[in-house]
């Protein structure tokens, strides 16, 4: 094993901050990351042990135990419950004989619930040593544990069914695309490089101030403005700056992203490409989520397509001096680091904590070098506005929202899929466009986004209004929306919460636990007026954008539908004790051997 | 004299003045002005995780470890809306770990709990929970009580063996993250190192052993005064 | 006008608070002359005889009596009182609740360094003993509780005060000093 790893760790050139790779490729070969090889990454890396422990531990696809030679990472999402997720994991548990997060005694097959992994449009899905499964139901299950029980290989297993196929084969994953578009933004077949050419006969300023003047903003939630972003880059000087095409949409409910990556990668590279040339950015990095790695292949050979026609490399497109690569920087599974800087951490090989502001990313970033971070969606928006011009961008849209927005919609619809949409549509007009109709909610912008109810369907996605990165969960009319949707996504943000901060840290907890308390029966009128204070407390004392709205779900939830929190409360009492005095002698009359005698007491 | 300083700022209307860089917490210091935080240690990297320095920077909650002075800031402190939220967070971090001050040889020199009696906290709002997250005894000079750790990074960010750190974080999220103790680093701490990790640890999670109780109750640090009166009295 | 009328248990308490309480030193015979006492300890009347205005409760609840009699408090006082931090937050007796009830009762019937003549191994199980909860309970986990005076025993300014307070209706001020959790 020393000489694995230390070969592995020749091949990062010994560099602690490519921590991440040398720990995927430590998993990838052991089905885990052995003690013995914590030890010597610790020793050649001259760390604690304890220190590449906080590392490992801090990812969900990092793991000190097996995870099993075939290891079954089913989503668990509410999404994937509202198509049959519940039936397809009791498939799984009987087929292997085992519960999930847990591995089988020979060590052949773990089942592992995993945290929204972007299929919520053809759920359930799973993610099969890197190889998604979509649409899985009993059948499906049966046949997959069948076919590891008998030894197949996994890419043997998927049924193809892939949109894509690139040169070295087919895309083996059974994803769809399910693109819906309704364009007014030229969507491909242009031909790749022509708007870099037409880029690089501006200054780098030029193209900055375009950006600026198209009023584009960023696409992955929050929706700062680009051209500013990048100007305040330019303004922090430095030999060495760094583009970072954030990759790691990890908002349950969003997909678009992998469609783009999928479908578009070379109006990514091309916009990357663009980006690194106005911002004097010699590299450029994508931080691939790990549920997507099974596009890493696929995207390496566009790269080198790219490189290949002098798209990408040094004097790119004949420009002397303009020399810009990409690389592709895999993440280990965690939804904070989809925020700039903890993605800018795990970038560097350590926990990705988001990091306190100032200085900003744009002052001292990637390595402490000046550093834009952009979404996917938002890079690829920089080439048609070059191509066409700002005005004609803000030409589309709202006044304060130019262009398109996809949309990654799923749910209670007709048609799951992505949507391109102009800025402006109503909720109304969206839920008629997929098909949806006996609607109780829209979960706007997933589960750290708002809650609304039809009273406020009239309401328009823009960042003047209703502001998304994209995730529209639409939820029926039959649902059980606290129960399965509220519940499980405050404690989706327990799970994913670094847990840096005291606030988003243990306050969730408190309020997941006050939330069961209603749920099950035991609150007042005055537990939900204190569950509301106590949820609005977070916002503004956490750190990061996942602290700050990890209680939205409870927070837009009282205030859309309070008559659903007054319909499992006692409205005659203004105390409620959760106490049951027979679970709680349970455990001691079994041991002195007595029969519990709960009346007398 | 202060007047030779660089940067000139206010805290809830109080003129103060700070050297270019520093932290508005150290330069609240400096002035006086008592902010309270229970993961920040001078000169050390500031961490932002207990965020009980809270504080209001131009209008905008910032906290007072993490942000420099910048001139014509303007600061607001010991405001009803900011003492409320601090309160909340120390009333979190009480339910949220085990911290049962007459057992344990911090009371009386802790500052989780010096910050509850400078609210006076009589009872936290929030139910306990509590949490079962271990004892590490393993070193000769350390008793390491994870279900006293407020998870400030102090023990992480200053407490090292030959450059490495002794603590660190594990897990991640509401419920598994805790702090543990490197073994083999922690078991070549010589007896002043662990004193200076005792001291470090604003609560009694990293404890000296065979030390116990060594002021009487009555002579301890926070027995007669709140906490910041030393910055505040000054 | 007749006295306000109290009342004090101890529940999974160590009765520090109690002597806490007496600890008023001369303050006592104001005490009497101030209210009228109950079911309590200090007079040793066993069940309440009438409605209370005020319980001051000490101690945690480890077993089903305290629940009992808690909930028996709650019913007959106006106003509630945890004292102490046993009734706030279960104190020491909850150090406990980070072990599994078997683990407690084999240790002190059967393992225990002092359980010597335990020879036949017997584990209390009679059923007029009450019977041991999964954990120790926070007394505002099973009633609703007004006021809370802590500390390990809380002063006796601290209980002294506050009675005075609740009895004269006077806002209660708190130096710094009297509010101590240890």
């Amino acid at each position: 094993m020393k000489d694995k790893i230390a070969n592995l760790l020749k091949q990062y050139d010994n560099d602690r901050s490519r921590l991440i790779d040398i720990l995927l490729d430590i998993q990838e070969i052991y089905h885990q990351v052995p003690d013995e090889a914590v030890g010597i990454l610790a020793d050649q890396l001259d760390l604690s042990k304890v220190d590449v422990e906080q590392t490992i531990s801090f990812y969900h696809f990092l793991t000190q135990t097996p995870i099993g030679e075939y290891a079954i990472y089913l989503n668990d999402s509410p999404g994937a419950y509202m198509y049959g997720r519940a039936e397809v994991a009791k498939a799984f548990e009987e087929e292997v004989g085992i519960s999930f997060n847990s591995v089988t005694q020979d060590g052949l097959i773990g089942l592992w619930d995993t945290a929204d992994i972007g299929m919520n449009d053809q759920d359930p899905a799973a993610i099969i040593n890197g190889i998604v499964f979509t649409e899985l139901d009993p059948a499906k299950v049966k046949k997959i544990i069948g076919e590891i029980k008998d030894g197949k290989k996994v890419e043997d297993i998927a049924e193809n069914v892939a949109d894509v196929i690139y040169t070295k084969g087919i895309l083996r994953t059974m994803v769809k695309n399910h693109i819906h578009l309704n364009n007014p933004i030229p969507y491909d077949d242009q031909e790749v490089g022509s708007v870099l050419k037409q880029a690089l006969d501006l200054t780098p300023e030029q193209i900055v101030s375009e950006i600026k003047e198209s009023n584009l903003r960023g696409r992955g939630g929050a929706g700062f403005p680009t051209g500013l972003k990048w100007e305040f880059c330019r303004k922090s000087g430095g030999d060495e700056v760094y583009l970072i095409c954030n990759a790691d949409e990890g908002e349950p409910g969003t997909f678009k992203e992998r469609v783009i990556l999928t479908e578009l990668p070379k109006m990514l590279f091309e916009g990357m490409a663009i980006a690194g040339y106005a911002l004097d950015a010699r590299q450029g990095i994508i931080y691939l989520r790990y549920e997507y790695r099974y596009l890493l292949a696929y995207l390496e050979d566009v790269l080198q397509e790219m490189r290949d026609q002098n798209l990408l490399g040094k004097n790119i497109a004949g420009k002397t001096g303009f020399d810009f690569d990409i690389r592709i920087q895999l993440g280990a599974g965690s939804y904070v680091c989809g925020e700039e800087s903890g993605l800018i951490e795990s970038m560097e090989g350590k926990r990705g904590e988001p990091r306190n502001r100032p200085p900003f990313p744009v002052e001292s970033g990637y390595l402490n070098k000046p550093t834009v971070v952009n979404n996917v969606e938002t890079l690829c928006r920089v080439v048609p506005i070059i191509q066409n011009g700002a005005d004609w961008f803000k030409s589309i849209g709202t006044k304060e929202s130019a262009g398109t927005k996809f949309l990654s919609i799923s749910g209670d619809c007709n048609a799951p899929g992505v949507y391109q949409v102009e800025w402006g549509m109503t909720i109304k007009e969206m839920l008629k466009m997929v098909g949806a109709t006996d609607v109780q909610a829209v979960k706007v912008g997933g589960p750290s986004g708002t809650c609304i109810d039809p009273t406020q369907f009239g309401r328009s996605i823009a960042f003047e209004d209703l502001a998304t990165g994209g995730s529209m969960i639409i939820i029926g009319n039959k649902r059980d929306l606290l129960k399965d949707f509220i519940l499980p996504f405050t404690n989706f943000f327990i799970e994913e919460s670094c847990g840096s901060c005291a606030p988003c840290r243990s306050l969730t907890v408190i309020l997941r636990d006050k939330l069961t308390r209603i749920i099950d029966g035991n609150g007042t009128q005055s537990d939900i007026a204190e569950l509301y204070d106590w949820a609005r407390l977070g916002q503004t004392a956490n750190r990061c954008g996942l602290g700050q709205t990890a209680a939205n779900p409870i927070i837009t939830s009282i205030e859309n539908f309070r008559n659903l929190y007054e319909d499992l409360v006692k409205t005659d009492e203004d105390y409620l004790s959760a106490f049951n005095m027979e679970q709680a002698v349970a455990e001691s009359c079994e041991v002195v051997g007595r029969v519990p005698n709960i009346k007398s007491h | 004299m202060n007047k030779n300083k660089k940067l000139y700022f206010e805290i809830d209307g109080k003129a103060c003045y700070a050297e270019d860089g520093q932290s508005v917490i150290d330069a609240a210091k400096a002035n006086g002005v008592f902010i309270p935080s229970l993961c920040h240690v001078e000169g050390v990297k500031a961490a932002g995780s207990c965020r009980v320095c809270n504080v209001k920077i131009n209008g905008r909650n910032m906290t007072a470890c993490t942000t420099p002075v910048t001139d014509g800031m303007v600061v607001e402190n010991d405001i009803p809306e900011l003492n409320e939220l601090r309160q909340a967070i120390i009333e979190v971090l009480f339910v949220s770990g085990n911290h049962f001050c007459p057992s344990c040889e911090k009371s009386g020199n802790c500052e989780l709990q010096a910050l509850a009696y400078r609210y006076q906290m009589l009872v936290p709002r929030f139910p306990y929970e509590f949490p079962i997250k271990g004892v590490d005894a393993s070193s000769e000079h350390i008793f390491h009580d994870r279900n006293r750790c407020i998870m400030c990074k102090r023990c992480i960010r200053t407490v090292t063996k030959d450059g490495k750190n002794v603590f660190a974080f594990n897990g991640r999220g509401g419920e598994h993250l805790h702090v543990v103790m490197d073994e083999k680093l922690a078991s070549q701490l010589t007896e002043e190192e662990a004193q200076e990790a005792m001291e470090i640890c604003p609560v009694g999670a990293i404890l000296k052993k065979e030390q116990g109780y060594l002021v009487p109750i009555g002579e301890r640090k926070f027995d007669k005064l709140p906490i910041g009166s030393d910055i505040e009295n000054k | 006008m007749s006295k306000p009328v109290l009342a004090t248990t101890s529940l999974a308490g160590c009765f520090g608070c109690h002597m806490s309480l007496l600890d008023i030193d001369e303050r006592i015979l104001e005490l009497i002359e101030l209210v009228e006492f109950n079911k309590s300890p200090i007079d040793d009347i066993k069940t309440f005889t009438k409605q209370c205005d005020i319980g001051l409760i000490e101690g945690g609840c480890c077993n089903s009596e305290n629940i009992e009699v808690l909930k028996d408090f709650r019913k007959h006082c106006k106003i509630l009182v945890s004292v102490g931090e046993c009734a706030i937050m279960g104190g020491l007796p909850a150090l406990r609740n980070g072990l599994s009830v078997k683990e407690c009762i084999e240790e002190a019937y059967l393992n225990g360094p002092t359980v010597g003549l335990n020879t036949e191994k017997i584990l209390p199980n009679d059923d007029e003993l009450p019977m041991i909860l999964d954990r120790v309970y926070p007394c505002h986990e099973i009633v609703k509780i007004d006021y809370y005076l802590p500390g390990c025993p809380p002063t006796a300014d601290l209980i002294w005060n506050a009675l005075v307070a609740l009895v004269t209706g006077d806002e209660l001020k708190l130096p710094y000093e009297v509010v101590k959790f240890d």
